[in-house]
């Protein structure tokens, strides 16, 4: 149910937005727009204010402590040394780029495979003949499981004597203490905790496209996968791209699923976890401060690049009637 | 539709698919929960010795029952708080024309995006200055604040669903503003104000990254930390079925009320999300 724009508020202050928003000067009316400006102004304040000082202010607090030399263990030695602390970061392959590139070999090929078996759920949801009911039911308990849960229970599942698992990959060894082995889990146990969120919208794409046009489709003697490509996946386009968005930079900041399932260890460090060893483990605040400052840099530009390169909407631009 | 024994058959293979996949992991923990410490390792699916051991354990251990009531009490908490100022501000955005509107959706949608881990650093410094590091007021601020986008985004669009001209009906028919909020607008509201509270709720219940961070002892430490604490009841002692436990503990309530309001979640996760 949509309502008409001009629906949307009370006659009076309808007439007053159509002839004398932002003009002063038109007596009652603007008086009107005014009133109705400040409440919104005070309505949204308390949000703003949070927003500022619990957001924005700590991340302008961490870019000045990335300039500065601060080891929680000599707090005294506490001093500015410019950009060295970046130098320091980006000049070390081992720990840095070798988190960095797990972290987008994750996040690639988990949005990969969610994105392929999130339309194949949000298919079957939209299209099943019967128990469409039953689905979605299963597809919400993922969603609903705390990721840490979920973790411990991929864990037990891979840990030798312990798990039905374990003796899938090999019969020998401990998945869980080899890198790719560790990674392939990780991004199971990712794709297993997300696909329910990225097929609930990419559902939510599906039921936009008009059954007519499939109908016509098909009646013109196109195939299943024709009509997929062709008629559905272009009317959807601007609900994938918001999944996508959503996902990648969900999936960059991975933190939860790592810290369980291996802490880590045998190079399976995400950027966040790198830079929670590197805060609490080597209590380097200043470091730690600026490869915060890295990974926000980095979620930036993700979605910059979703916005500007794939046309992905651009946050407010939704709300646009 | 007609449908052909064949099609019949692919659909209910496909169902069963997603609802195992979907359920093993959770059963798995169910299972291990359930073992006793010597069968716990044997690498079954089934529990042979069905115990209660490992439920009474942790309701006895403190670790796990301060984690409880804080998990449950700050997670509440920051969600009254969120949801009560993303209504105010959802109300204005749905309803009120006002310069700035734009910006604030934006920025309230980027700040959705902030890694989480780029403000643990900050803010661990700033709590200890402030004094609440391991405190409740130290993890509700961030959950209050990173739910905000989230509820702000789900209220307006469930808002801008609401009729409103109705207010004014109530009002032609003698009813006073206050009646007409009372009797009219807030059941009309109450659904969306409602599935908002069990995302946000779920989002805080959730959490791990502050957690871990900011907290340090049983005084704030919610039941997610806390898991990674867990010690067996003796040193030599692995404490899978404790910790499998736990995880029953806390996720088969949350998997129940989503199951009961599967509808509202689904819509209240959509909404706004394609429209526009």
């Amino acid at each position: 149910m949509r309502l008409l724009p001009a629906m949307k508020l009370g006659a009076v202050a309808d007439a007053g937005q159509a002839i004398g928003t932002g003009r002063p000067g038109r007596g009652r009316v603007t008086e009107r727009a005014r009133a109705e400006r400040r409440l919104a102004w005070m309505l949204c304040a308390p949000a703003v204010a949070v927003m500022a000082l619990v957001a924005i202010y700590p991340i302008v607090y961490a870019i000045y402590l990335s300039f500065q030399r601060y080891d929680l263990r000599f707090p005294d030695d506490k001093t500015w040394i410019g950009v060295d602390n970046y130098t320091t970061i980006l000049s070390s392959t081992d720990l840095w780029w070798q988190a960095f590139g797990i972290t987008v070999l994750i996040t690639v090929v988990s949005v990969a495979i969610e994105l392929v078996l999130g339309m194949a759920v949000a298919i079957v949801m939209h299209r099943a003949i019967f128990g469409r009911g039953i689905i979605r039911t299963a597809v919400l308990v993922p969603y609903g499981v705390v990721t840490v849960a979920a973790a411990f229970s991929w864990q037990y599942a891979w840990t030798p004597g312990t798990g039905y698992l374990a003796g899938l990959l090999s019969s020998t060894n401990a998945p869980l203490t080899h890198q790719w082995q560790a990674v392939a889990i990780i991004i199971l146990a990712e794709v297993w905790k997300t696909t329910p969120f990225m097929a609930l919208l990419l559902l939510a794409g599906l039921s936009l496209v008009p059954e007519e046009l499939l109908r016509a489709a098909k009646v013109d003697g196109a195939t299943a996968w024709q009509r997929f490509w062709s008629v559905m996946v272009p009317v959807m386009k601007p609900a994938i791209l918001v999944a996508l968005l959503f996902r990648t930079l969900d999936a960059f900041r991975i933190f939860d699923n790592i810290y369980i399932l291996t802490q880590g260890s045998q190079n399976t460090r995400s950027v966040s976890i790198l830079n929670y060893d590197q805060l609490f483990t080597a209590l380097n605040l200043g470091v730690g401060s600026a490869m915060s400052v890295l990974i926000f840099l980095a979620t930036g530009l993700i979605a910059f690049g979703y916005i500007k390169g794939f046309g992905a909407a651009a946050p407010g631009q939704e709300l646009k009637r | 539709m007609n449908t052909t024994p064949r099609q019949r058959v692919g659909w209910g293979a496909a169902n069963v698919i997603v609802v195992l996949v979907a359920a093993i992991p959770v059963l798995w923990l169910v299972s291990l929960s359930f073992k006793d410490p010597s069968t716990i390792t044997d690498g079954s699916f089934y529990p042979h010795n069905w115990t209660f051991a490992n439920y009474r354990g942790i309701f006895d251990q403190p670790l796990f029952t301060h984690a409880l009531v804080n998990s449950i009490a700050i997670a509440l908490i920051s969600t009254f708080l969120g949801v009560a100022l993303g209504a105010m501000a959802a109300y204005a955005i749905a309803r009120l024309d006002f310069p700035g509107k734009r910006l604030l959706v934006a920025s309230a949608l980027l700040i959705a995006m902030f890694p989480a881990i780029s403000l643990v650093n900050p803010m661990f410094n700033l709590w200890r200055t402030l004094g609440i590091f391991d405190t409740w007021v130290g993890l509700i601020i961030p959950y209050m604040t990173f739910s905000l986008p989230l509820s702000i985004y789900t209220l307006s669009a469930f808002f801008r669903e609401i009729p409103w001209e109705l207010e004014r009906a109530a009002a032609l028919d003698g009813a006073t503003p206050l009646q007409a909020f009372r009797r009219v607008i807030i059941p009309l509201a109450a659904p969306g104000v409602f599935t908002t509270a069990i995302l946000v709720f779920l989002y805080c219940w959730n959490d791990f990254v502050f957690a871990i961070s900011l907290t340090s002892t049983n005084n704030a430490r919610t039941v997610p930390a806390a898991l990674a604490f867990f010690t067996g009841a003796s040193q030599f002692e692995q404490p899978t079925g404790s910790i499998a436990a736990a995880a029953v503990v806390i996720t088969i309530p949350v998997i129940i009320v989503v199951l009961l309001f599967q509808r509202r979640i689904v819509a209240g996760l959509t909404a706004g999300a394609v429209k526009g």
